[in-house]
């Protein structure tokens, strides 16, 4: 791939001045320091005119934190950041410091305000002068909406739009205002194919008119089709900076995880087609349920030691079938019975004591319990099923604590530690710590390798492969269809909120699960 | 939602786009027409009268302007329950200044303005760069300022000063509206200057929301904070005007009570930041931020004392039966809130 | 989170600083010594007795553990309230009043003077108790069934309470003339403390013994800071929000109950007057966020007496009643502004730079 930046570095000779001349964006020996932990060590970053950057690296590595740096959130301690056009360094103290110059962001949760029009988010806070023009910031967004293809009217309040369109409105903002830099913090988290498409289509665009995008993801699909470089952070320090064209997908990883991968394929096969032995009655099985989060009635059955997921894509009702199952949501009819006997399932509670477990596709708003300590975290779950008049004694606790901080490998300063001040894998194993230390019989992960790094994406996986071994039955929920290929022995294919298939076997493959998805299917 | 008729679900899809502003506003306006032509009917021809409603107006300027202030605070998800303090520290500071210490109006109203000035300098510093919730800060400032009310002067006075009392007493008719009394004479209706006040106060906050970039950055920093800083708005600041703005318009209301009742007293507008905050929210403020109109807030001032007229009026003239229905209004307009909001995110959800 | 400044080991003071114990030690620590020069007096206590002839303490220690303690149970029950809703009950006076006016109801009957009490005292009170808890549960079930922000679901009962509780005695002024009924808001005969402190005592035990053998810590945390997670983890947010608005109710009951036996009788519209901003003060002072979550009972309960303390500080001074409250809020002002976030994040970072050129100058 031929563009603008990587000239320099063919060329030996005018290489220096060139990437002075080609570089919007460089950040030298950043430095920044939380309680506790050290960021970031020394960074450099550079970006230049009309590339898309991808920012790779593990949680915690000090994405995040470098972002936020650069568009004011966080204040640094020590370095440098230069833009383009400015002789001096550039002091970034405010997000308005940032969008001043030419800096804009779209984060992975929505920073929108949802009690404002969607012309409003558009142009809140970057227009200059007193009076707010409604006609003409209307007429504007809805032009902008439509040129971008997004189905929202400008009058709307924000509210009552979905997720994804209020990824795409604050996206249409970031590209509105006139930037040089655009920071795209996993966007495409709660986008579906399509919308990551557009999506893609107008980061070239812009590319083309020579914005620097930064791109930061953990699909590494999207990394190796939209990008030009790569910048791979570990533990708050600066890996390298690579070329597309010379990081295989393989050494990406390695680099990002800081050894040679002993790869996410050995998993790959170790699950096998689960076969019901003696034609045992399934552990957890669903008629026509339906709960009030607007799904359709569906059955459903899961085996001892069975591995299953649901697949379909965003919004296809995938979470809403999970959480019906543990009561999650009201449940408006149907059935759910365990071993053949029927039981009632109206709350949360009452799935527990049935030994059913949900890890909560929404990590922070369902998940942590983000002041207490990993400590409380993760017992909370065992003490209310335990109940209200049975605390655990400290003993108790201090060796549960141990036990699955050991386990499951969590990096904590200590159990006292906030869950909050985790990387997000952390508290992601701290969640399904608490919920395996309830010991159910039957396990449901909603999305819970998403936001992780790769290392413990993969160890959730073989994780969950033996717990299904040692007879756990396990629902497994996942955006990504070769992480679900790889765990679950049968898939139960969604699309608009209905099943419309299951597929096991021979047909668990890509190609069978869009074509049902598709409607193509059996 | 699928049952319904063609007619029914289209009106729930206008129900559904409005936006919470605009569906609580007209909840406020249609509840208070209901009420008062309640009033006309059941309680006699008294609400009838062009001078009734004139009167609740006279009576409640000051609340309608500190009401506008509390909105304006809570839209950005703050409160400040120091106004009925600062009403009362102003009507005694220009109570004293001007027959103690031979003052004049002009200087009175200088004085009103500054005291209003100086708590939003220093509340607004404390919320604002702080980081001190505002219950608390204000909490302080109302106990700061009941009590510099009686250090000031402990005794209650009528003020005698001749300017103040002849701009006390002056009143503005109103051509055209009227009534016939007992005698058979027309008697023109009338306003007091405070209502004047408190409707340009109401008119100048309308704009300020619904025009200017201030105005916008109070409802999406109300709306959650935290985007409104990546959005680029400076949230310290907007944090800061409001209060600012707030304690300005408690120092406004103040001397506009003041004119009213022409006496400095230490228990003057007591129980006014509680029945600004009920005005605020039955006028469709929301204490989480983010929604209110000032259009509200000045119906939710007359359904306020509509409703305490209609009681009074019934002959349930004991103190405790107006603390009751306010409570119990306030108490139902929180339900019906509560109620629209939980029934449109369901709603939403499908 | 997201604002949070670096600062790594910044020493023992630092830390310290960092406890949220410190607030309420620091604050007391201040008073004491600015009592201590400003006039020792303030420590004398006296044996005396009273009219009764029975021995009594007295002295300005005495009244700030008498006082202090109604505004301890207080703070039990506004902590937990406080935790579990991110928000207060503005309501304890007003139902304060109403649950003093149910005590004093249930003891006169329907003659407002009665020569001997109508009914035993234990029942007048756990009538009253009933009645506030389900005040209790009004505001809660408000805040939680509907989802009202506490303050202002509150506000109802705060303007409409004080009539509430002139209704249930017909407007009148009872007076109870038995003395045995003075008892739990003086002294007990041959005991010199005042009841009111062992009553306190007592409810401290009580729900130190309920902190220890029951989840109510945990549960009420999680509500408090992550609700739609607690559900999922099995828990009834809304019912632990209402349980906690409860427990307060019981907390006001037995402060009114105090309160009412203090005069023998009320005044509707005096009777624990501000009170429950005594009460919300205590808890902030005791360094609980006001935006619920994590709590700390002990910092709260220490808040309580230091409020008091300041607040007999004052009077001591001769301050006007009426004036009282201004001084007060310069006080917390002060309290608060130095326990803000900000403020000590900043304190803290300065003192980490004075003690790094204070080493420079020593190498």
């Amino acid at each position: 791939m031929e563009n603008a930046c990587s000239a320099p570095f063919k060329n030996e000779k005018k290489g220096e001045t060139q990437v002075r001349e080609k570089a919007i964006l460089e950040m030298k020996n950043i430095n920044k320091s939380f309680p506790g932990v050290r960021a970031l060590q020394g960074v450099d970053f550079t970006l230049c005119e009309g590339e898309i950057h991808a920012l790779m690296g593990e949680n915690g590595a000090g994405k995040s934190t470098l972002i936020k740096v650069l568009t004011g959130v966080y204040g640094k301690d020590e370095g440098e950041i230069f833009i383009k056009g400015i002789d001096k360094p550039v002091a970034i103290h405010s997000p308005q410091d940032a969008q001043n110059l030419g800096i804009s962001t779209v984060y992975q949760e929505i920073t929108l305000c949802p009690n404002l029009s969607v012309a409003e988010n558009m142009y809140i806070g970057r227009t200059k002068g007193i009076y707010q023009n409604w006609k003409k910031m209307n007429a504007d967004t809805d032009r902008i909406l439509q040129s971008l293809d997004i189905p929202a009217k400008a009058t709307q309040q924000l509210a009552s739009c979905s997720i994804a369109i209020q990824q795409m409105v604050a996206i249409a903002r970031a590209v509105d205002m006139d930037c040089k830099v655009l920071i795209l913090d996993e966007p495409t988290s709660s986008l579906d194919e399509q919308e990551v498409e557009k999506l893609f289509g107008l980061m070239r665009d812009l590319k083309a008119r020579g914005v620097g995008i930064i791109f930061v993801t953990h699909f590494l699909d999207q990394v190796y089709e939209v990008c030009d470089k790569i910048t791979v952070l570990r533990d708050g320090q600066l890996v390298g900076e690579y070329e597309i064209k010379d990081l295989p997908r393989v050494k990406l990883v390695s680099k990002m995880l800081g050894k040679e991968l002993d790869d996410m394929s050995d998993i790959k096969g170790e699950q096998k087609t689960y076969e019901n032995k003696d034609n045992a009655l399934p552990v957890f099985e669903a008629e026509q349920l339906v709960s009030d989060a607007g799904i359709k009635p569906f059955n459903f059955y899961i085996n001892k030691g069975e591995v299953n997921g649901f697949t379909g894509l965003l919004g296809s009702g995938r979470s809403e079938c999970v959480r019906a199952i543990f009561g999650a949501d009201r449940v408006l009819g149907g059935t759910v019975k365990k071993n053949g006997q029927v039981i009632k399932i109206a709350k949360p509670l009452d799935a527990m004591k049935n030994g059913i477990a949900y890890l909560p596709e929404d990590r922070k708003i369902d998940g942590i319990v983000g002041d207490l300590s990993v400590r409380d975290n993760l017992i909370l779950a065992a003490q209310v099923l335990r109940g209200f008049f049975k605390p655990f004694s400290k003993a108790d606790t201090d060796k549960f604590v141990d036990e699955y901080i050991k386990l499951l490998e969590i990096k904590t300063a200590s159990p006292e530690t906030p869950i909050k001040s985790l990387s997000g894998g952390n508290q992601q194993k701290v969640i399904l710590g608490r919920w395996l230390l309830t010991h159910p019989e039957y396990l449901i992960l909603d999305e819970p390798t998403r936001g992780i790094d790769v290392g413990t994406k993969v160890e959730i996986q073989k994780l969950v492969l033996k717990l299904a071994s040692e007879g756990m039955s396990v629902t497994f929920i996942s955006s990504e269809t070769d992480e679900m290929l790889r765990t679950c022995s049968r898939l139960i294919v969604m699309r608009d909120r209905e099943t419309v298939g299951q597929l096991s076997g021979e047909e668990l493959s890509q190609s069978m699960i869009m074509n049902t998805i598709a409607g193509g299917g059996r | 939602m699928a049952n319904k008729t063609s007619a029914g679900s289209s009106l729930g899809a206008k129900f559904k786009n409005m936006t919470d502003t605009n569906l609580l506003l007209t909840i406020t306006i249609v509840v208070f027409f209901v009420m008062y032509i309640g009033a006309i009917v059941f309680q006699g021809k008294g609400f009838l009268k062009p001078q009734t409603f004139m009167n609740i107006l006279n009576a409640n300027a000051a609340l309608i302007i500190t009401a506008c202030g509390m909105s304006l605070v809570m839209i950005t998800g703050g409160i400040d329950i120091s106004v009925g303090g600062v009403a009362a520290l102003v009507s005694m500071c220009c109570a004293v200044y001007l027959d103690f210490k031979g003052g004049n109006v002009f200087g009175a109203i200088l004085i009103a303005v500054g005291i209003g000035i100086a708590f939003g300098l220093v509340q607004g510093f404390l919320v604002a760069y702080l980081e001190i919730q505002p219950f608390i800060v204000s909490l302080a400032g109302m106990f700061f300022a009941r009590g510099m009310t009686t250090i000031v002067n402990t005794n209650p006075f009528n003020v005698e000063n001749e300017a103040f009392v002849a701009l006390k007493d002056t009143r503005i008719r109103i051509p055209g509206l009227g009534s016939v009394n007992k005698l058979g004479k027309y008697v023109p209706a009338y306003i007091e200057i405070g209502v004047v006040v408190a409707l340009l106060v109401v008119l100048i906050l309308f704009c300020l929301l619904r025009w200017t970039k201030m105005g916008r950055a109070f409802y999406a920093v109300g709306g959650n904070n935290q985007s409104a800083l990546m959005l680029g708005i400076n949230v310290k600041r907007t944090k800061f005007a409001s209060h600012m703005l707030c304690s300005f318009l408690a120092g406004i209301g103040g001397f506009v009570y003041f004119l009213h009742v022409g006496s400095g007293s230490a228990s003057h507008a007591s129980g006014m930041e509680m029945n600004a905050i009920a005005s605020s929210i039955i006028g469709g403020t929301m204490l989480t931020g983010g929604v209110g109109n000032i259009i509200g807030s000045f119906f939710g001032v007359l359904s306020l004392s509509t409703i305490q007229n209609i009681v009074s009026s019934a002959g349930l003239d004991e103190a405790w039966w107006t603390g009751i229905t306010v409570a119990a209004m306030l108490c139902l307009f929180l339900v019906i809130q509560s109620v629209i909001m939980a029934r449109k995110k369901r709603a939403l959800n499908k | 989170m997201s604002m949070q400044k670096a600062n790594n080991k910044s020493g023992f003071f630092a830390n310290l600083v960092r406890k949220q114990i410190f607030i309420p030690i620091a604050a007391l620590l201040l008073l004491a010594i600015f009592n201590l020069i400003a006039d020792p007096s303030f420590y004398k206590i006296t044996l005396g007795y009273n009219s009764a002839g029975d021995p009594v303490l007295s002295g300005y220690l005495m009244t700030i553990l008498d006082y202090g303690s109604e505004l301890a149970i207080l703070a039990i029950g506004m902590t937990f309230v406080t935790a579990a809703s991110g928000g207060q009950d503005i309501s304890v006076g007003a139902t304060m009043a109403i649950a003093g006016s149910v005590v004093l109801r249930v003891l006169c009957g329907t003659n407002s003077r009665p020569e001997t009490l109508q009914a035993p005292i234990i029942v007048a009170f756990l009538v009253a108790c009933v009645v506030s808890m389900l005040f209790g549960a009004f505001n809660g079930a408000l805040v939680a069934y509907f989802r009202i922000q506490p303050m202002v679901a509150t506000l109802i009962l705060f303007t409409a309470g004080r009539s509430i509780a002139a209704w249930i005695n017909n407007n009148e002024l009872p007076i109870v003339s038995e003395p045995s009924f003075g008892y739990y808001g003086g002294f007990i005969p041959g005991i010199p403390i005042p009841t009111p402190f062992f009553i306190a005592l007592a409810c401290v035990v009580v729900i130190g013994i309920v902190l220890k053998v029951t989840t109510l810590r945990l549960y009420i945390q999680s509500v408090g800071i992550n609700e739609s997670s607690s559900r999922l983890n099995g828990l009834n947010p809304e019912m632990i929000k209402l349980l906690s608005f409860v427990i307060l109710g019981v907390c006001v009951a037995v402060a009114g109950f105090i309160k009412v036996s203090r005069l023998s009788s009320i005044n509707y519209s005096v009777i624990a007057k501000d009170i429950e901003m005594d009460a919300i003060l205590a808890v902030a002072l005791g360094g609980n966020s006001l935006g619920g979550g994590k709590f700390n009972m002990t910092a709260s309960i220490l808040g309580a007496y230091v409020i008091q303390f300041l607040t007999t500080t004052l009077y001591k001074f001769n301050v006007q009643s009426d004036a009282l409250p201004a001084y007060k809020a310069v006080v917390v002002i002060a309290l608060v502004v130095l326990s803000a976030p900000v403020v000590r994040d900043s304190l803290s970072r300065w003192w980490k730079q004075l003690r790094k050129s204070g080493a420079k100058e020593v190498a």
